[in-house]
């Protein structure tokens, strides 16, 4: 098994979290794990990105061109990598953010109403929660308990108050995949 | 076993450097390692006493290893590649002083100030001196995050062993990306000193000078001599590789540090194709491994070599097949990341007539 995915959207949406948190989970169920952030230019211009892979063998290069699974918050992040998704991977936006929705018809598309259902959830910033728990109902990369144990590990502690919130979070995230 | 971690390269550096018992450490932040001073000046005093000073310029930091150094301290800097030219002075200086140290460059783009993004275009400056004089440093070049915590403790050991600045030859992606990483235990911090440190005069014994002056050329000659036999034994004694799959191979991909990386990918690609290609990782790039490339070149049809520069360490490469085989270039520039694909593409342009 080898994931390779890219999580990009603008700055403050949680992007770099997400990858992260993947990450974390993949080593708690003892994978190998890569995580490379965009740090360049195109975090000034206001868009990040965080490939991440998760394999069972050593993993090779960190950095990637074509991906299996892409998760879009933005209209710039889908217009970017929609056309580097391989033959029957996976495409994630946010539907409530994007106007102009991708077209490709050999990959599997889910428009999630990610903003909606944080919005719901009373807090905007549980959307990067809600699209990993859309991304991991879609991939199955790692088990749900992984992800709710490496958000003790990316959540500063003086946060963990809202890991039950960030949990429901992924919780709904899943259930507009399933 | 030590504990398993998820941490960035910088990060996972500067705990090694905590770890394995550095004194001091005197730097100037640059991106893209600027988590470094981040880490040390949040982590390392409290825990271990640690001096953790940020200097007024690269200038400055070096000389303040110099300065540590010869009072026998184990001391680190790191930069990246605007910061390691403005420090080759100090270098050539520590060199000819014969002083351990540690140096981490996380390459980024050049020349002039260029860019933040990755870059293997300091690999000439890193291997070939850098600085004047003739000397060299002992270059590590780490391909993954563990190798970012393994050679702090490799680097300070062939530093104090042969008395002579180490570099730790990263880029942007090491730096800034997480992995795994297995950390060594805590090291106690040196509490004796070696007798050539200058850690004040005994009334018993002359005094201890540490310098690079040597006015009288019969004399400069001897300490020369004295480096060159230096250099002959870490190029006997030290040179590390990898190969990976050369047994049954036609063609062999060469790369170090994200370049090697890079390269793996291409390989699985290639050999996915039914292509039978092999790798070859320097892990030190001085002393390079040129025996491993002489052997296998009668083997051989050709080997590709993967850089992000212009075609650098290519020049090492030839020089070690002497012509047996033809060693092709696949490389970009600039902070831009050749991507594995377009490896293979030029492999087969290249080696198999555009097939």
């Amino acid at each position: 098994m080898t994931e390779e995915a890219i999580f990009a959207g603008f700055g403050g949406q949680g992007i770099l979290s997400m990858g992260m948190i993947l990450a974390y989970a993949g080593m708690i169920e003892g994978k190998e794990v890569c995580w490379m952030p965009s740090y360049g230019p195109e975090m000034r211009g206001g868009t990040a990105n965080a490939i991440t892979i998760i394999s069972d063998k050593l993993i090779s290069s960190p950095i990637i061109s074509r991906f299996d699974s892409v998760v879009a918050l933005n209209q710039p992040s889908v217009d970017k990598f929609e056309h580097k998704i391989k033959e029957g991977g996976v495409l994630i936006y946010d539907a409530s953010n994007i106007l102009k929705p991708p077209t490709r018809k050999d990959i599997q598309i889910y428009g999630v109403q990610g903003s909606e259902t944080a919005i719901k959830l009373k807090n905007v910033r549980v959307l990067n929660m809600v699209i990993l728990g859309s991304f991991i109902a879609a991939r199955k990369t790692v088990d749900p308990k992984a992800i709710y144990k490496a958000l003790e590990s990316v959540l500063p502690e003086r946060y963990h108050h809202l890991l039950p919130l960030n949990q429901k979070a992924f919780e709904e995230g899943m259930a507009l995949i399933n | 076993m030590g504990e398993l971690k998820l941490m960035k390269g910088n990060e996972a550096l500067a705990e090694a450097m905590i770890r394995v018992g550095c004194d001091g450490y005197f730097g100037y932040p640059i991106t893209p390692q600027s988590e470094v001073i981040e880490y040390l000046s949040r982590e390392a005093t409290p825990r271990t006493g640690m001096v953790i000073l940020q200097a007024e310029s690269e200038v400055a930091s070096i000389n303040m290893i110099y300065g540590a150094a010869g009072a026998g301290r184990r001391v680190a800097t790191t930069s990246s590649s605007p910061g390691i030219s403005l420090m080759q002075e100090g270098l050539s200086y520590i060199a000819g002083a014969e002083l351990p140290c540690l140096v981490v460059n996380v390459v980024r783009g050049g020349p002039g100030l260029g860019t933040i993004q990755p870059s293997q275009s300091d690999y000439f400056q890193a291997t070939k001196g850098g600085g004047h004089g003739d000397y060299h440093l002992i270059v590590l070049a780490p391909y993954n995050v563990q190798e970012m915590v393994d050679f702090v403790k490799l680097g300070f050991e062939l530093a104090e062993k042969y008395r002579n600045p180490v570099m730790i030859l990263a880029d942007g992606a090491m730096g800034q990306m997480m992995e795994k990483v297995v950390l060594f235990d805590q090291q106690p911090r040196k509490t004796e000193f070696p007798e050539w440190a200058t850690t004040g005069k005994p009334k018993d014994k002359p005094h201890r000078v540490v310098t690079s002056l040597f006015i009288e050329p019969e004399v400069m000659e001897q300490v020369n001599l004295r480096l060159q036999a230096k250099y002959r034994e870490i190029e006997q004694k030290e040179v590390m590789f990898q190969t990976i799959d050369t047994e049954d191979a036609d063609y062999i991909f060469t790369g170090f540090g994200l370049g090697a990386r890079i390269a793996m990918k291409a390989m699985e690609i290639a050999r996915s194709k039914g292509i039978k290609v092999g790798l070859i990782r320097p892990i030190t790039v001085y002393p390079f491994p040129y025996s491993i490339y002489k052997e296998i070149a009668p083997k051989i049809k050709g080997i590709l070599d993967i850089e992000l520069n212009a075609g650098q360490m290519i020049e090492d490469v030839r020089l070690a097949v002497e012509g047996k085989v033809p060693v092709e270039f696949f490389g970009r520039m600039g902070g831009m990341i050749p991507d594995p694909e377009s490896v293979v593409e030029h492999f087969e342009k290249v080696f198999l007539g555009g097939k």
